[in-house]
């Protein structure tokens, strides 16, 4: 094995350079120092090659061996997956904390499925059919919601020769032999797949229907498509986890991967307890059981930082090629741009804005761009969607650093995070004014044929009245409330209702956490329904005052807490608005 | 026996360059011997071929190059660990200062430490009650977090963060607490402020203090806050103790990472500071936390003060980021007296909702946190509005809110440096003020407890209207 065998000749911090690496190629996984720590590499200058290492180089000096692999690298796909939490660079940390203790040890390493679990493999196929790449030859029921097909692997079409019986199998064992044009191949259950190439499909196709979040400012005003991009940019402080969080729990999709890219280790853990507490409101089963977890925190070695959206996205698109909808969280963009500028330095590359990469804007929409609506390889010709969230943190909450001016090129939803709105604790704290959805009228069909044309007619006056709020509010703030007309002040205390009674959701409180597509719009209908009936009183002479006292604006206020089970309580708040309108009405022309 | 080096080729702010070096090793710590014999100690920074970039703790003053001994140690910065650490003073590497004799160690680790698998980690959920209002009630604390004090320059962090550390407590247990303080580059003042209150409030013996002072070597403060957090590693996992750690001034520690920086000619970031500070940070701010299975815990409360009161400078910024949350302290409610001058709306505790509640503090509390937030809030809006136009302006509810932002600053917010009130004194409190405002505008609070716990109130100020008439 000598002949593998390459020199260090520099370190510095996660960087270390290497010379005489045989065949040095890019992206190759190394292993670095007698440790083992493991590494990619990233520029290749005459006989010397730059490796950015994923661990603590830390004891690491010249003369130090270093070990190619020959491999780009990849992660292992196959059962096993599901319910995994994993770090940037697809180490299982479960395995680790069993095998090495409650801290990472450097050069520590597990595969990252378990080769001695059996899975109960059906087949789906028989000898002597045709099969090209993408087709499944089987499943494994990896948890009660998720069959787990096994595909056959990309680049691999012909005959099957051999396939399993129904039995336990590991994820070693071979479950099928293809006669191809260039000799008979072996099916394993898992597979390997580079992180950095996207998987093909057959056919990208335009996005259509949403992905349903349950968070009403989500679902009603800036809706995100299956297999669309959106991206939550925010000052710290001003709920952007607690957004990421929400919508891996109550998103619509079959599977969700959470990437913890450069974070908080406390909110792993928070999501690692809570998850598997949780039922998924459509399969009524843990909700960890459709989850997997990537957690590089901000003290783990920066370059795992940034594969680890990699590892993720590649995780992604793997679930995607078996026709499972599948959405991608990624908290926080930032640190993985963070995570590259700091190799670019020590690379000494030229900067571009702020000391980022020149290439920043490039790789930040290629990572992106693996979302999408697909037709995905394979006879059976399935339509399934990989969408991608993106948080992002500026420094400063300033909108124009450049990450996220170059996520904002590349996204097609937009979720703008306001402070101002976070300290008053309106969570959340998405700013109806400045965010857009860009899927709005794509969807549309989708609204109003689960949900009548009504949905679209109010969001579309209720984004009206928080325009004209903001007008209001300017004129307020300089002459007073006393000189508005009484229509204007109904439309600031509508538009405060639409904020406070619709938009402000509590993750926290049980009964508000999620909220169906069909109770929003009974929320929303009764705040419309408000609006109507107070325009017309007001023509016939009820004043404000009067309107705004109404006791039943009260059950407005707490018609989030009204369970899903129950929504026929909307019909006796509705009769009761109506009724106390007559009254006040008949109050003043008998009067 | 370790070469000596005297191959010093170049000597630069606090950096110099070690020529012909044979067998060293990234993070390996070294021993520097002066012309005069006085030994300073350094870090490998950066090694390329035979060459060594090497940081010197103590500065390079007295450095030159052809009589400068350079010795490789082969192993990095470590610190020795024992029971008997509790109670003792130490310079900002780590030597006594307290004329105690040197900790006879029973194990020794590496200050850098190593990253907590997040699997192993168990989530902090049990409240600390600090007995300050605008903490518990509002930002509450709990054991594992780390919540930094906005401070600026002049505003009175250092009394605060003594309280805490006075004050501090999990309730109906007797558990074992420490503190392990440090001090980077903080005045002499400033330092014997909190020793002196250590040994008044009998602290001292369960605390470990790592002082380095405004006057002391800069890049010493890059490693004093590690001797403090890996002191607090062994406390916390090995004797189970339940530690809570104050750094201060995390502004200055920032400086120093900055300097070395611009010696090394990095690339500079915003401001001048280096592009990997943030991860610099956090791996101080991430040790912080509790194991599964491990009885202790570390919590942390880094001070730092924001350069012309700017959070968005990025010393606050890139802490918010890190750090659970923050605790905001105001130069206007300084200004008027109010001690703490907390300012909770940018204040904030992001682990705050798994420590607060049934059978941790109470019920009502997160309703009635969201309301006294969201009430304060509209008040000053309000109150804002009124200095521009005057209070003829407002609407009469609105006025209420601005009355109830004036009562909530002068009887919630503001207590006495000594006044420890529990819980229940914090939320009654709260309650209290929230009577003033009309019950159809609480809206954040279920009906149900607006019955348990408003009624009581109402009576009270309905007593007090009357008496008034």
């Amino acid at each position: 094995m000598k002949e593998n065998i390459g020199k260090v000749v520099k370190v510095s911090g996660p960087l270390v350079v290497a010379e005489d690496i045989p065949n040095a190629k890019m992206y190759e996984m190394v292993y670095v120092s007698d440790k083992k720590l493991f590494g990619e590499i990233i520029e290749i200058k005459g006989n010397n090659a730059s490796i950015q290492v994923y661990e603590d180089t830390s004891g690491v000096g010249p003369g130090d061996p270093v070990y190619s692999t020959g491999m780009p690298l990849s992660v292992e796909l196959g059962p096993g997956l599901i319910g995994s939490i994993y770090d940037g660079v697809q180490r299982p940390l479960d395995v680790l904390k069993e095998k090495y203790g409650d801290f990472i040890v450097r050069g520590s390493y597990e595969p990252a499925l378990s080769r001695k679990k059996k899975w109960h493999f059906v087949p789906l196929t028989k000898k002597g059919s045709n099969v090209v790449s993408g087709d499944p030859v089987g499943y494994v029921q990896e948890t009660v919601a998720i069959k787990h097909y096994i595909l056959i692997p990309i680049g691999l079409e012909g005959e099957i020769d051999f396939i399993a019986d129904e039995g336990d199998y590991t994820v070693e064992d071979i479950v099928a032999k293809v006669k191809t044009n260039g000799g008979e191949r072996e099916v394993r259950m898992y597979q390997k797949w580079p992180v950095r190439i996207g998987r093909p499909y057959a056919k990208r196709l335009p996005p259509n229907e949403p992905l349903i979040t349950g968070q009403r400012v989500i679902d009603a005003f800036f809706p995100i498509a299956k297999g669309g991009t959106a991206c939550v940019p925010g000052p710290f402080g001003s709920g952007k986890t607690v957004i990421q969080h929400q919508l891996s729990k109550w998103s619509d999709a079959d599977i969700i991967i959470f990437i913890g890219c450069g974070e908080r280790g406390n909110e792993m853990t928070d999501v690692l307890m809570e998850f598997p507490e949780l039922t998924d409101p459509r399969t009524g089963r843990p909700l960890m059981e459709r989850t997997i977890l990537i957690a590089n925190t901000s003290n783990m070695p920066v370059a795992a930082r940034e594969a680890s959206v990699f590892t993720g996205i590649t995780m992604g698109e793997y679930f995607r090629d078996m026709g499972y909808t599948v959405a991608l969280m990624a908290d926080s963009t930032s640190r993985w741009a963070e995570a590259m500028r700091e190799m670019s330095g020590r690379l000494e590359e030229m900067p571009g804005e702020e000391g980022y990469p020149a290439y920043l804007a490039s790789r930040i929409s290629s990572f992106y761009e693996r979302a999408g609506r697909v037709i995905v390889l394979g006879n059976g010709k399935k339509e399934s969607a990989l969408s991608v969230i993106g948080a992002v943190s500026p420094p400063g909450g300033d909108l124009s650093d450049p990450v996220v001016q170059a996520t904002l090129r590349t996204v097609r939803v937009f979720w703008s995070l306001d402070a101002q709105l976070a300290y008053a604790r309106h969570f959340p704290s998405i700013h109806w004014l400045r965010s857009y959805s860009l899927y709005a009228d794509s969807l549309k069909d989708f609204y109003t044929s689960r949900l009548g044309k009504e949905w679209a007619e109010m969001r579309k006056e209720f984004m009206k009245i928080l325009r004209r709020e903001a007008e209001l509010q300017e004129m307020v703030r300089l002459v007073g409330i006393d000189a508005l007309s009484p229509s204007d002040r109904l439309i600031m205390e509508v538009a405060r209702s639409i904020r406070e009674d619709f938009l402000q959701q509590n993750a926290f409180m049980e009964e508000d956490t999620y909220t169906s597509l069909e109770k929003q719009k009974r929320m929303m209908r009764l705040i419309h329904l408000f609006y109507v009936y107070a325009q017309d009183a007001l023509k016939r002479g009820v004043s404000l005052d009067k309107i705004v006292d109404l006791p039943v604006r009260v059950d407005i206020s707490r018609s989030k807490l009204i369970p899903e089970d129950n929504l026929e309580k909307f019909d006796e708040i509705e009769k009761k608005l109506k009724e106390s309108f007559e009254a006040l009405v008949s109050e003043v022309q008998n009067g | 026996m370790a070469k000596e080096y005297i191959t010093t080729r170049n000597i630069a702010g606090p950096l110099i360059i070690v020529d012909s070096v044979e067998k060293a090793t990234y993070g390996e710590i070294v021993e520097i011997k002066a012309a005069d014999g006085s030994i300073k100690r350094g870090q490998v920074l950066e090694i390329d071929r035979d060459r060594a970039l090497i940081q010197v703790f103590e500065g390079t003053s007295g450095l030159n190059l052809g009589e400068t001994k350079v010795k490789f140690l082969g192993r990095g910065v470590q610190v020795g660990l024992a029971p008997s650490i509790l109670g003792r003073i130490f310079d900002g590497s780590g030597s006594p200062i307290d004329d105690g004799p040197a900790v006879i160690p029973e194990k020794m680790a590496d200050i850098n430490g190593v990253p907590m698998n997040p699997y192993a980690r168990n989530y902090p959920s049990e409240f600390i009650q600090t007995g300050v209002s605008a903490i518990d009630g509002l930002n509450t604390l709990v054991r594992g977090q780390k919540l930094p004090i906005f401070s600026g320059s002049g505003l009175p962090h250092a009394k605060l963060a003594a309280q805490i550390a006075r004050q501090a407590k999990v309730r109906g247990e007797g558990e074992k607490f420490a503190v392990v303080f440090v001090a980077m580059g903080i005045t002499f003042e400033e330092a014997n402020y909190f020793i002196n209150d250590f040994k008044e409030t009998g602290a001292l013996e369960r605390s470990v203090m790592f002082i380095n002072l405004g006057d002391d070597p800069v890049i010493e403060r890059i490693a004093t806050p590690r001797f403090g957090l890996t002191v607090a590693e062994y406390l916390a996992f090995d004797l189970g103790m339940h530690v809570l750690v104050i750094m201060t001034d995390m502004t200055n520690y920032c400086e120093a990472l900055r300097e070395i920086s611009a010696a090394r000619k990095e690339v500079p970031g915003r401001r001048g500071y280096p592009g990997y500070m943030y991860t610099d940070l956090a791996s101080m701010y991430e040790r912080a936390g509790r194991i599964k299975g491990k009885e202790g815990s570390i919590t942390q409360i880094p001070i730092l003060t924001m350069p012309e009161d700017d959070k968005t400078h990025p010393i606050p910024d890139l802490t918010g980021y890190i750090t659970e949350g923050q605790i905001f302290l105001s130069r206007i409610l300084h200004q008027q007296a109010i001690y703490p001058p907390i300012d909770v709306l940018p204040s904030l505790s992001r682990l705050k909702d798994k420590g607060i509640g049934k059978g941790k503090t109470r019920e009502d509390h997160s309703d009635i946190l969201n309301q006294l937030f969201a009430a304060y809030a509209r008040g000053r809006e309000s109150r804002e509005l009124a200095t521009v136009l005057g209070e003829s302006a407002l609407t009469k509810t609105d006025l209420i809110f601005v009355k109830f932002a004036d009562r909530f600053e002068q009887e919630f917010v503001k207590q006495d440096e000594y006044e420890d009130r529990s819980i229940e004194e914090t939320l009654d409190i709260g309650w209290r003020l929230l009577s003033m405002i009309p019950v159809e505008e609480l809206k954040r609070i279920r009906p149900a407890f607006i019955e348990k716990y408003l009624k009581r109130y109402l009576k009270e100020e309905e007593g007090k209207d009357a008496a008034q008439r």
